[in-house]
C-alpha cells in the first residue's frame, strides 16, 4: 500500500510538470490552431539557460527559472515573427512542418555548441534533500517543480479568464477578424501568447536541472508528451491540459513501476488513444 | 493572364511528359560511369520519391494527414529482415508477409483512429509510432534494440542483394519507383481517385453523394501501407541491417511528409520533386559537414526546411506553377503592347 502512495506521490509531481510543458502548448493550440513541434526543444532551451547559470554564475535554478522564463518567451516571441507569422492562413500542416524544422535546428545547434553529454547541476539549495511524511519520502527538487507548475498554471488561467488581455485573447482564438474589427491587436495578441507559451516551458525548464540532467534529446519526449496531453485534455482547455497532464504522470509511474520501465510510454500513449477513441475531441473538448 | 498558358506549363500533360522522360533516361543512369556516391543519391531519391507518393495516396490525395507511415515502413522492413535473418530464406516471401501485415495492421488501427479530426488525428499518429517503436525496442524475437544484422550472402535478385556496385539496387529503386507512380496515375483517372479527392476536399458533401467515406479512406490507407511496407523492405535490403529508431521513428515519417509537402501534395509528382531537393540537400549536407561533428550538417537542413516552407507553403510544384503563370501573364502582356502598339 505504502509502495503504491509513493508511487503515485511521484507520478503527481512528474505530472505536474507535464501540465506546465502542456499548458504552454496548450494556449498556442488553442488560440492559433498552430501544433508547435519545436516546444519540447523550448524546454531543453530552458534548461540549457538555467545550467548554464547555475554552472557558471552559481546561479540557483530557483533563481534562474525567471531567466529561462524571460529567454524561452523570447525565444517565442522569435518564432512567432519569424516562422509562424508566415504560416498562420495556411493549412495547420505548413506550421507542423516548419516547427519541426525548427526543433531540429534546434536540437542539433545544442548538440553542436554543448556536445551530446548528460549535464546535471550537483550543488543546488534544494539538490538531493527530502522530506518524510510518515515513511513517504518526497524529493525536494521536484515538490518545488510541482508547486512552481501549480502556481504557474493557476496564473495562466487567471489571465486568460480574468483580465482584459485574456477576454482579447479568448475573443482573437474566437475569431480573428472579428477581433480585429472590435479594434483588438490580434499580431501583438499572437506574439505574446507564442511567447506565453514558450515562458510556461521555460518555467518548467528552468527548475528541472536540479533533478533531471540536460542534454540535447531531452526536449523530445517531454515534446511528445505535451501533445499528448493537449489533444487529451481538449482543444485549447487549460483544465483539460492540467488534468491530462496528472493523469499521464501517473499512468507513467504505475506502467514504470508495476510492468516494466520500457513500458511506461507505451501506457501513457495507449492512453490517449483509449481516451480519444471514446471522446473524439478530449476530456474537456466538445 | 491566359489560363490555358499557364497550364500548358504543367497542366494536364505535364506529369505525364515528366514521367516518359522519366522512363527515357532513368535507365542509362548507370552508364554515365560509376560513382558510388552519385548511385547512393540517386538511389535514395528514387526510394524515397516511392515512398512520398505511397504516403501521397492517404496524405495528399485523401487528404488524411499520417505520420505513422514509418511504422507500416518499419514492418516491410521488419518482414524482410526477418525472412533474411531469422530463416535464412530470400526476402521474398517476407516482403510479401510485411505487405499483407502492414496492410491489416493499417486498417486495424486507422478504422478508430478516421473517426478523429484534424490535430487529434495528427497527434494519435505519433502516439502510434511511439507504441510500435517502443514495443519492438523490448519484443526480443525480432532483435530488440540491438536490431536485425543481415548475413552475407550471395548477390543477385533471388537475395535482393549486391556486394559489387550498387547498380541492381538502383534498377530496383527505379522499378520500385515506377510501380507506386504507374499505380497513383492510373488511380488518378481511376473512380476510386475521384472518391479520394471528393472525401478529401470535403467529407459530407461525398458521403451525401453516396460515397462509403470510411471504405474510401480505410482501402487507400491499406494500399499506402502496403506499398510502404514494399519500400522499407528494399530499404533494409540496401541498409542491410535494421533496428527500431532507424525505422519506425517520428522523424522518418516526418522524412516522408516533407518530401510530399515541398515536391507538391496531391499532386503525381511532387513526390519525385521534394524527393530530388531534399535527399540531395540532406546527402550532400552530410558529406560536406557531417565530418564537423555535432550535427552541423543537421543544423542547415533544418533551417533549410523551416525557409523553404515558410516561403513556398504550395511546394516546388508552387513555384514551378508561379514561373509558369508569370511568363505566361508576360507573354500575353507583350502580345498585348504589340497590339496596341501596332497602328
Amino acid at each position: 500500500m505504502e509502495t503504491l502512495i509513493q508511487v503515485l506521490i511521484d507520478g503527481l509531481l512528474s505530472g505536474m510538470v507535464y501540465a506546465l510543458v502542456a499548458a504552454g502548448l496548450c494556449i498556442i493550440w488553442g488560440v492559433m490552431d498552430v501544433i508547435n513541434f519545436a516546444h519540447g526543444e523550448y524546454l531543453m532551451v530552458g534548461m540549457y539557460v538555467s545550467y548554464w547559470l547555475g554552472f557558471l554564475a552559481h546561479v540557483d535554478p530557483l533563481v534562474s527559472v525567471l531567466a529561462s522564463g524571460a529567454f524561452v518567451f523570447l525565444l517565442g516571441a522569435l518564432t512567432y515573427k519569424l516562422i509562424i507569422r508566415y504560416t498562420i492562413r495556411r493549412p495547420g500542416l505548413v506550421a507542423l512542418l516548419a516547427t519541426f524544422g525548427l526543433a531540429m535546428f534546434l536540437k542539433n545547434l545544442c548538440m553542436n555548441r554543448f556536445s551530446p553529454n548528460f549535464r546535471i547541476l550537483s550543488d543546488t539549495w534544494l539538490g538531493g534533500k527530502t522530506f518524510l511524511v510518515g515513511s513517504l519520502i518526497l524529493p525536494v527538487p521536484q515538490l518545488a517543480a510541482g508547486i512552481l507548475s501549480l502556481v504557474t498554471i493557476g496564473l495562466l488561467y487567471a489571465l486568460i479568464n480574468g483580465t482584459r488581455f485574456g477576454w482579447a485573447v479568448q475573443a482573437t482564438a474566437m475569431d480573428r477578424e472579428a477581433a480585429e474589427l472590435m479594434g483588438i491587436n490580434t499580431e501583438r495578441i499572437y506574439v505574446l501568447i507564442f511567447g506565453i507559451g514558450g515562458a510556461c516551458v521555460g518555467f518548467a525548464g528552468g527548475i528541472m536541472p536540479s533533478y533531471l540532467a540536460v542534454h540535447p534529446e531531452v526536449g523530445s519526449m517531454f515534446g511528445l508528451i505535451a501533445f499528448v496531453c493537449v489533444a487529451m485534455g481538449g482543444f485549447g482547455s487549460i483544465p483539460g491540459a492540467f488534468l491530462a497532464g496528472l493523469l499521464v504522470g501517473i499512468v507513467e509511474a504505475l506502467a514504470g513501476f508495476y510492468i516494466a520501465p520500457v513500458f511506461k510510454y507505451i501506457a501513457v500513449f495507449g492512453l490517449y488513444l483509449a481516451v480519444v477513441f471514446l471522446r473524439p475531441k478530449g476530456i474537456f473538448g466538445w | 493572364m491566359n489560363p490555358k498558358e499557364a497550364n500548358r506549363v504543367l497542366g494536364k500533360d505535364g506529369p505525364w511528359l515528366v514521367f516518359a522522360a522519366l522512363l527515357f533516361v532513368m535507365p542509362f543512369v548507370p552508364f554515365v560511369g560509376e560513382n558510388s556516391f552519385r548511385m547512393h543519391i540517386m538511389i535514395l531519391i528514387l526510394l524515397f520519391a516511392a515512398m512520398s507518393q505511397a504516403w501521397n495516396i492517404i496524405g495528399g490525395y485523401c487528404g488524411q494527414v499520417s505520420f505513422g507511415h514509418s511504422v507500416f515502413f518499419g514492418i516491410g522492413a521488419y518482414g524482410a529482415g526477418m525472412a533474411v535473418v531469422a530463416y535464412g530464406v530470400p526476402p521474398w516471401p517476407g516482403i510479401l508477409t510485411g505487405m499483407i501485415v502492414a496492410a491489416a495492421v493499417a486498417v486495424i488501427i486507422s478504422w478508430p483512429c478516421f473517426k478523429l479530426s484534424g490535430h487529434y488525428f495528427a497527434i494519435a499518429t505519433f502516439a502510434i509510432v511511439e507504441i510500435f517503436n517502443r514495443g519492438f525496442l523490448v519484443w526480443d524475437w525480432v532483435g530488440g534494440a540491438l536490431g536485425l544484422d543481415y548475413p552475407l550472402v550471395e548477390e543477385g535478385l533471388w537475395n535482393l542483394m549486391w556486394h559489387d556496385s550498387k547498380t541492381g539496387y538502383y534498377y530496383c529503386a527505379l522499378v520500385l519507383f515506377l510501380i507506386t507512380f504507374g499505380l497513383v496515375r492510373w488511380l488518378e483517372g481511376h473512380r476510386f481517385g475521384y472518391y479520394l479527392r471528393a472525401v478529401r476536399e470535403g467529407q459530407e458533401t461525398a458521403e451525401s453523394l453516396g460515397v462509403n467515406s470510411t471504405a474510401v479512406k480505410l482501402a487507400a490507407m491499406a494500399l499506402s501501407a502496403a506499398l510502404a511496407a514494399l519500400c522499407g523492405a528494399f530499404f533494409v535490403q540496401y541498409n542491410l541491417r535494421v533496428d527500431p529508431p532507424m525505422v519506425m521513428s517520428l522523424d522518418m515519417s516526418m522524412k516522408f511528409v516533407l518530401i510530399t509537402v515541398l515536391g507538391g501534395s496531391g499532386t503525381l509528382v511532387g513526390p519525385l520533386l521534394g524527393a530530388t531537393v531534399l535527399i540531395p540537400l540532406q546527402e550532400y549536407s552530410r558529406a560536406l559537414w557531417g565530418g564537423l561533428g555535432g550535427g552541423v550538417d543537421l543544423i542547415v537542413f533544418g533551417l533549410l526546411i523551416i525557409i523553404i516552407v515558410v516561403k513556398q507553403p504550395a511546394g516546388i510544384i508552387g513555384i514551378i506553377r508561379d514561373i509558369g503563370k508569370h511568363a505566361a501573364r508576360r507573354r500575353a502582356a507583350g502580345k498585348e503592347e504589340a497590339d496596341h502598339g501596332a497602328p
